[in-house]
This record gives C-alpha cells, sequence and structure tokens, in this order.
C-alpha cells in the first residue's frame, strides 16, 4: 500500500515463558507492513496481541522467531527516534509538565548532546509550543498531581512528539479518558499527524477511534495472535467528529465489530440491537 | 489553619510536660525511692549539675554516631543501588543481607573489639552497620518500584540503564532514602551507645554503666534523658530535610509554589 515500507514484521512470532507446556503464545507468525507516514490502528478483543506487535516495533521485547525491520534495517541496527504514550500518563513526580516533555531531549541523539546548552531557551520553547498546540498553554510550570487525567495525556502526548520521532507508538493512550475528552483530543492527535507525518501504530479498543485517526485498521484475534483483517479507511482528511455518523462509517465499523465479536470465542450472547447501538 | 497546627503542637507539648509532672507526682505520692526511680526533678537536677562532666560523653556519642551513620548510608546507598540495579545482585546479595541483618548487633561488638581494640573505632562500626540495613532496603525498594511503563518510555527512547537510574530510578528512591535516614538515624546511636556500654570507656553509653554500678540512677536517667533528645532532634533534622527535598512526593503546597 506504500512505496516504501517503514516497519516490516516477516513471520513474527512471541511466546512468553520457557517451558512448551506453559508457555504463551502471545503473536503467531505475523506478517506486516507499514509504509513510511502511515497511520495503522491495531483491534482485538484482550490479549490478542496487539499490545505485544507495539512492543516488538518499539524494540521493548524480542521476536521468539522471525524478524522485525524498522526504517529497512532489523530493530537496534539502526537508530529510529521513537515516541511512545501509554493509557497512563506515567508523568515523573517530581519534574514539571514541562521538564516531563522534555525528557526525550535528554535521553535521545541529537538533542541529547546539546540539552544543557538549550534546555533553558530552544528546547523550553519546543516543549512550550507542543504543550499550547494540544491545549495546555500556560500549564508547562505545573506538577503532575496538579493536572487531571486527560490534561496528563496530552502531556504525555507531547513527551512522545517532542523529539520528532519517526515512529510514534501509542498503546490505547486516550482508554482512561472520559468521552468528550476522548474526541477532542482525538482531533489534536490528528492535526499532530497531518503536520509532522510520523509512522503511527495504535492499539485501540475503540473502532470508532481507529476509523476517525487511521488510514488502515487491521483486525486481530486471540490464542494465538494473529492479524485476520487488514482493511483501509477510505476517508478524506481531515475528518471531522460528524463523519463518525455517516453511514459508510458507520458500516466499516460495524463490520470490523462483528469480526471482533466472532473471533472472541467465547460465545458472549451478542444481540444484533447492542451491535447495531454500538457501531 | 495556622490555628489549628499551633493547637496541635501546644497540645502534644502539654501532654509531654504533663507526663513529667504525673511521673514527679506519682513518685512524691508512693514516696519511690531515686534508686529505683528518679524523679524528674532529680534528674534535671543532675544534668545541670553534671554538665560539664557529661559533656565530652556526649559529644563523645554524637561524634561516632554520626561518622558510623555517615558511613553506614554512604555504604547502604550503594550497595542498594547495586542491588536495585542488578538482579543478579539482588538474588545474591539480598538473603546474605537479610540474614546479617537478623544478627543481634551486640553480638558483633566483641569481634570490633577483637580487631580494633575499645574505644571510639567499634562504636562507630557498630553505629555503621546499624545503619547499613535500612538504606539498602529502602533504596533498593525505589529503584525496583519504577513503573513498568514507565521503564517502557525510557527503553523506546534508546535510554541506557544508566540513564534510566539517574533520571528515573534515583529520584524516585529519593523519599525511600529519606525516610530511611531517620531509622538509620536513630539506630545509629543505639548502635554506639551499645557498643560503648559494652567496650569503651567515653561516651554516653559508657557513663551510665559506671553510673549504674555506682547506683547513681538519676544519672543513668539523666543519660537516657541526653540520648533521647540527641535522637529527637536528629530525626527532626532528617525530617526537614526530607520534606524540603521530596515534598512533590507528600504534594505539600508550599512546594507547589516554588518554595
Amino acid at each position: 500500500m506504500s512505496e516504501e515500507d517503514f516497519v516490516t514484521l516477516e513471520n513474527v512470532a512471541v511466546t512468553y515463558g520457557r517451558k512448551a507446556e506453559t508457555s504463551v503464545t502471545a503473536l503467531d507468525e505475523t506478517n506486516l507492513r507499514i509504509g513510511r507516514g502511515d497511520f495503522i490502528a491495531l483491534v482485538g478483543p484482550s490479549g490478542c496481541g496487539k499490545s505485544t506487535i507495539l512492543k516488538l516495533v518499539g524494540g521493548l521485547i524480542p521476536a521468539s522467531r522471525g524478524y522485525v525491520y524498522v526504517a529497512g534495517r532489523e530493530l537496534g541496527a539502526e537508530p529510529v527516534r521513537i515516541g511512545i504514550a501509554f493509557q497512563n500518563p506515567t508523568m515523573l513526580p517530581w519534574l514539571k509538565i514541562r521538564d516531563n516533555v522534555m525528557l526525550p531531549l535528554k535521553i535521545v541523539p541529537p538533542f541529547r548532546a546539546e540539552y544543557r546548552a538549550k534546555k533553558d531557551s530552544e528546547f523550553k520553547d519546543r516543549a512550550d509550543a507542543l504543550l499550547a498546540q494540544v491545549g495546555l498553554r500556560g500549564f508547562g510550570d505545573k506538577y503532575p498531581w496538579q493536572l487531571s487525567g486527560g490534561m496528563l495525556q496530552r502531556a504525555s502526548l507531547c513527551r512522545a512528539l517532542v523529539h520528532d520521532p519517526q515512529l510514534l507508538l501509542l498503546d490505547e493512550p486516550f482508554g482512561a479518558l472520559d468521552q468528550f475528552t476522548r474526541e477532542e483530543l482525538w482531533a489534536i492527535m490528528q492535526e499532530l499527524w497531518i503536520a509532522r507525518k510520523p509512522t503511527v501504530i495504535l492499539v485501540t479498543h475503540d473502532l470508532r477511534e481507529a476509523g476517525y485517526l487511521a488510514n488502515r485498521i487491521a483486525v486481530m484475534r486471540a490464542r494465538p495472535g494473529r492479524i485476520i483483517d487488514d482493511s483501509v479507511v477510505p476517508f478524506p482528511r481531515p475528518r471531522s467528529m460528524d463523519m463518525i455518523y455517516d453511514p459508510s462509517f458507520v458500516t466499516l465499523t460495524q463490520r470490523l465489530r462483528e469480526l471482533i465479536v466472532e473471533v472472541r470465542g467465547d460465545n458472549v450472547p451478542q444481540t444484533r440491537a447492542t451491535v447495531e447501538a454500538a457501531a | 489553619m495556622m490555628n489549628s497546627e499551633f493547637g496541635r503542637k501546644l497540645a502534644s507539648a502539654a501532654f509531654i510536660i504533663g507526663l513529667f509532672v504525673v511521673w514527679e507526682a506519682l513518685c512524691l505520692l508512693f514516696h519511690v525511692s531515686d534508686v529505683i526511680l528518679p524523679r524528674p526533678s532529680q534528674i534535671f537536677v543532675t544534668l545541670w549539675d553534671k554538665f560539664p562532666a557529661l559533656w565530652p560523653h556526649t559529644l563523645q556519642t554524637l561524634y561516632t554516631t554520626m561518622v558510623g551513620f555517615v558511613g553506614g548510608v554512604v555504604i547502604g546507598i550503594m550497595i542498594g543501588i547495586i542491588i536495585g540495579w542488578s538482579k543478579l545482585a539482588y538474588d545474591v546479595a539480598y538473603p546474605l543481607l537479610v540474614g546479617f541483618s537478623s544478627i543481634p548487633k551486640v553480638a558483633v561488638v566483641p569481634i570490633f573489639v577483637l580487631y580494633f581494640g575499645s574505644g571510639t573505632v567499634p562504636a562507630v562500626l557498630t553505629a555503621l552497620i546499624m545503619s547499613i540495613f535500612p538504606v539498602v532496603v529502602n533504596v533498593a525498594t525505589g529503584l525496583a518500584t519504577t513503573e513498568p511503563e514507565l521503564e517502557d518510555v525510557m527503553k523506546a527512547l534508546k535510554a541506557t540503564k544508566f540513564d534510566i537510574l539517574w533520571n528515573v530510578g534515583l529520584p524516585r528512591a529519593m523519599p525511600y532514602f529519606f525516610a530511611s535516614l531517620k531509622v538509620a538515624i536513630t539506630l545509629a546511636f543505639v548502635g554506639s551507645v551499645i557498643s560503648e556500654t559494652v567496650a569503651s570507656n567515653r561516651g554516653i553509653g559508657n557513663m551510665m554503666m559506671i553510673a549504674s554500678a555506682s547506683f547513681d540512677v538519676p544519672l543513668v536517667y539523666a543519660g537516657l534523658f541526653i540520648l533521647a533528645v540527641l535522637g529527637v532532634a536528629l530525626y527532626a533534622i532528617f525530617s526537614l530535610v526530607e520534606g524540603r527535598v521530596t515534598g512533590w512526593a507528600h504534594r505539600k503546597t508550599e512546594f507547589a509554589m516554588g518554595a
């Protein structure tokens, strides 16, 4: 789907546990290609290996079998700038929000070498500009506990983006937020992506979120974790919240929902009405 | 706000003074001999009268305690970081450390005396080994309780193990560390006094031994009183430092305003 693959998973499997009888296959023989600057969402029931793919690509866990390539090279060979955000904002409580946001600049080359010299000038402005973009203007000097959950999640997004990552990994970053904050952050996320075009992998439970944000949605099943469907979201950008109520969008999410309900496999009774209501 | 805090302090002070008054009254009422339990007034008179003789002992105990405490804290931080840093070191050293800490420290004093003679050195060393353990445990705990997600954030940034330790592990361990200092300083006192009672010719512990041998019970209590005051004072100092340095962990409003 893209002229240049940025992330490639080749026959990748991940097994947790050493003993054969107790080991769990989190991810089974998976192939996935993600183009440079693409936005892909991974959806599926719990335990389907969505987060495992994210961690593989982020270099946080090794593959038991197969190869993971990022930017055309095997993972670890080439330093790729990666930004990551989780459901839990994980701010460092002893640092002001601005310093939390600047944390990657302190760690990641080439910024690392200049951190001392620029942390009160260029880098500070950079963090403040990003905070302003997500609606946190003037909150740089606050401490994390002075902010609400939604505000912390915004700051967490800033931290994931401040070092201009080529690859952005999002593990349910909006999962713990209320509906309105979530929708607002979707719009902000879309703006940031359009402006910077990093390659994004978004793990989510929310099909509307996946449909609104992503170019591609991969549906996964559990035990063993596997990609069973990979569809393109054909809606033009920038997308608006109204799009969510567009009949073709509803058809898309409904189809994905049925796929997931089908593979959940634990026989939860699903009436036609609840499927429609949720879609 | 200010009023209620002042009120609490007043109540606390009144309670302590009240305790001494009741003690005094009961001793007078039941004609308790000062060989069994001296009255507070007798203890204070003794403190006042014998102050010139008590002062060098006090300094000696304070000196051995502080040297031992500082040494113990430095060694404790190092061991704590190693244990918190490396899984292998944790597996190897932790059982050893627990075993070591469960030895009654008074039992090692004769060994120190054997090696270093009596006096200052065994007192310092006993204070030192007493104060190591709480520091080690707390520093290691602080390092080990880093949220896995935060570690993932750091790893995704290709942070080195040292980066994680320096930027996340150590700051996060600070509240634990300062909490351990309060415990360690009181234990250091226990250590040096134990050593002084067994093998020294100076220090509060030694003075109390001599006083009790000559049935000068008010002087024994005077020694206890000095130890209590020193202990409280150092505890208070470290509490203050703790509040200053790790205010973020206690979410104080003053800290938030940039104090």
